[in-house]
């Protein structure tokens, strides 16, 4: 099963965001395929494309911890499996 | 790979758009739980609803986790219940005993709804037909959650007048039960032409005897996601505004296809259809009206609104269409009054009548749909409204429904409040003039020339 996800964050930009989501990936041992960013009126806009095939923890808890990250930076951080993105926006 | 951008377009349209999945419905056939006995026959039932869709309501909302989209409401539709109870059931009370456990057996699955309190007598009426039409009344003031629905006319077999006069009555009798509750019942109950037996969407859903044991249907919408897309190409021709649609709607689309197929997968039950429709709510901005007013129109009612709408409904199906695997149920676009802000705006703006709602019905999906009218409406009244719609549906080979609201106690110029989905309606004027001669001739409305295909 295709285990991509995609980490979204969005928010006010500020010192850290992608350090403090690196970290939290490194240490749940989800490998980072692809990063890029973008700022969208003033809003600090991240897309992560991670691969799960080696964490060690379920999308759910993942999700919610990343939300609780989230939080505690002052930023939305969302997870969603990739297969979403695909069926969109690819024939 | 996908692209930072796609990924925002896609959250936008979840987050700010209001994009969903409406509706993932598990359609489960009773078939198999007649009993001439009404004890057993009830236990069967409920043993298998509960067991066959116990994991629909969970399934569902790993299913938002996971791609974090919403899904507004899980459904259970089953078979028309007046063919499940015909062995058992001698009186309307008898039914209202099969209703019952159907909504403990959706209470207890957690579904917001359970469709197929039905009986389809599009050409003729069986004793049983009857006895659950008549039981309608008492049955949707007793449950809380079942839906109720009569198929009264098809393209081939023409309408049947008795049972259209009936549900006059019936729906009359429905709202004096119900009311103290601005006659809710009224809004969980819907008369159809041409009734598709795989339709996701309440309150007319029902698992039609040609399906399989359990199937898993699923509807669509976002309203919201086509007006922003349509506000983008604001002043150009028809052919970029049909693009626009088209595209949208095929995003749209691919998203139930993905959720329809997961769910299908993790319940181990088949998929059966993607509904295509564009349903509003009453959440601002997720408004079928708001479309055509983007389209062009000051408010929905105004002259070009049907053009507009029947432009709308194709371009939605052309892109659908090409999204998902297996179309079917209403697919089009709704236009319940109740449940969309902009076409209540147009209402209480004196821009949109019961006659122009009934134009509209000739080019989208369903038909007069949460239509408050005035308590006072005659019984024969509504069935000439009822066998109006039925005509349209009969003549142009397509679903037509009237889920009309006649709230006793109330009169123009008053609204009424559901509630939730189900939202608030003003009080529309119904033309005074009687067809009591007309309504009361009895017998049926031969089929139309053109369903002579063989």
């Amino acid at each position: 099963m295709n285990k991509r996800t995609i980490i979204t964050v969005v928010g006010k930009d500020t010192v850290g965001i992608i350090a403090k989501v690196c970290t939290y990936l490194a240490d749940t041992g989800v490998n980072i395929l692809d990063i890029s960013q973008t700022i969208v009126s003033d809003y600090f806009n991240m897309m992560m494309i991670v691969d799960r095939s080696g964490a060690q923890k379920s999308f759910d808890d993942m999700s919610d911890e990343l939300t609780l990250l989230g939080e505690q930076i002052g930023v939305v951080i969302k997870c969603q499996r990739e297969e979403i993105f695909d069926m969109m926006h690819r024939i | 790979m996908i692209n930072i951008h796609e990924v925002l377009e896609t959250n936008e349209m979840i987050e700010k758009e209001n994009l969903d999945v409406r509706t993932i419905t598990i359609g489960i056939s009773l078939l198999d739980c007649i009993d001439s006995d009404l004890q057993k026959c009830c236990e069967k039932v409920y043993n298998k609803i509960t067991t066959v869709a116990e994991n629909l309501v969970e399934t569902g909302e790993e299913i938002e986790k996971e791609y974090g989209i919403p899904i507004v409401n899980k459904r259970v539709s089953v078979t028309p219940i007046a063919l499940v109870g015909g062995a058992c059931c001698k009186s309307p009370e008898d039914y209202v005993e099969l209703a019952k456990t159907l909504d403990r057996a959706a209470h207890k699955v957690g579904v917001n709804f359970i469709g197929g309190y039905s009986a389809l007598v599009s050409k003729g009426m069986t004793k049983a037909d009857e006895l659950l039409i008549r039981s309608i009344p008492m049955a949707l003031s007793q449950t809380e959650i079942v839906c109720s629905s009569v198929n009264l006319g098809s393209t081939k077999t023409g309408i049947n007048m008795d049972a259209v006069r009936l549900m006059g009555d019936i729906i009359k009798e429905t709202a004096e039960y119900t009311k103290e509750n601005d006659s809710m019942g009224c809004a969980k109950l819907v008369v159809f032409c041409n009734a598709p037996d795989d339709n996701p969407f309440m309150a007319g859903a029902f698992h039609g005897v040609t399906e399989a044991d359990a199937i898993i249907n699923v509807g669509v919408s976002g309203p919201g996601v086509v007006r922003t897309a349509l506000q983008k190409v604001r002043g150009e021709s028809f052919e970029v505004l049909c693009e626009t649609i088209k595209k949208t709607a095929f995003k749209i689309t691919r998203v139930g296809q993905l959720v329809a197929k997961k769910a299908s997968k993790m319940l181990g039950i088949p998929f059966g259809i993607i509904d295509l429709s564009l349903a509003p709510t009453p959440a601002i901005g997720d408004s079928v009206a708001d479309i055509l007013c983007e389209i062009g129109l000051e408010y929905a009612g105004a002259p070009g609104t049907t053009a507009a709408l029947a432009l709308l409904n194709d371009q939605v199906k052309k892109g659908g269409v090409m999204a998902s695997s297996y179309v079917g149920g209403l697919s089009g676009a709704f236009i319940p009054v109740s449940e969309d802000q902009g076409m209540i705006n147009a209402v209480e703006a004196g821009a949109l009548t019961l006659e122009k709602l009934e134009a509209m019905t000739c080019v989208c999906s369903v038909g007069l749909d949460m239509i408050a009218i005035p308590g006072d409406t005659k019984a024969t009244t509504i069935s000439g409204i009822i066998a109006d719609e039925m005509a349209i549906g009969m003549v142009n080979q397509k679903t037509t429904a009237v889920r009309i609201i006649p709230v006793i106690g109330k009169g123009v110029g008053e609204t009424v409040e559901f509630g939730g989905l189900l939202g608030y309606a003003p009080i529309m004027p119904v033309n005074s003039y009687g067809c009591d001669a007309f309504v009361n001739r009895g017998g049926r409305i031969p089929a139309p020339i053109h369903s002579f295909k063989n």
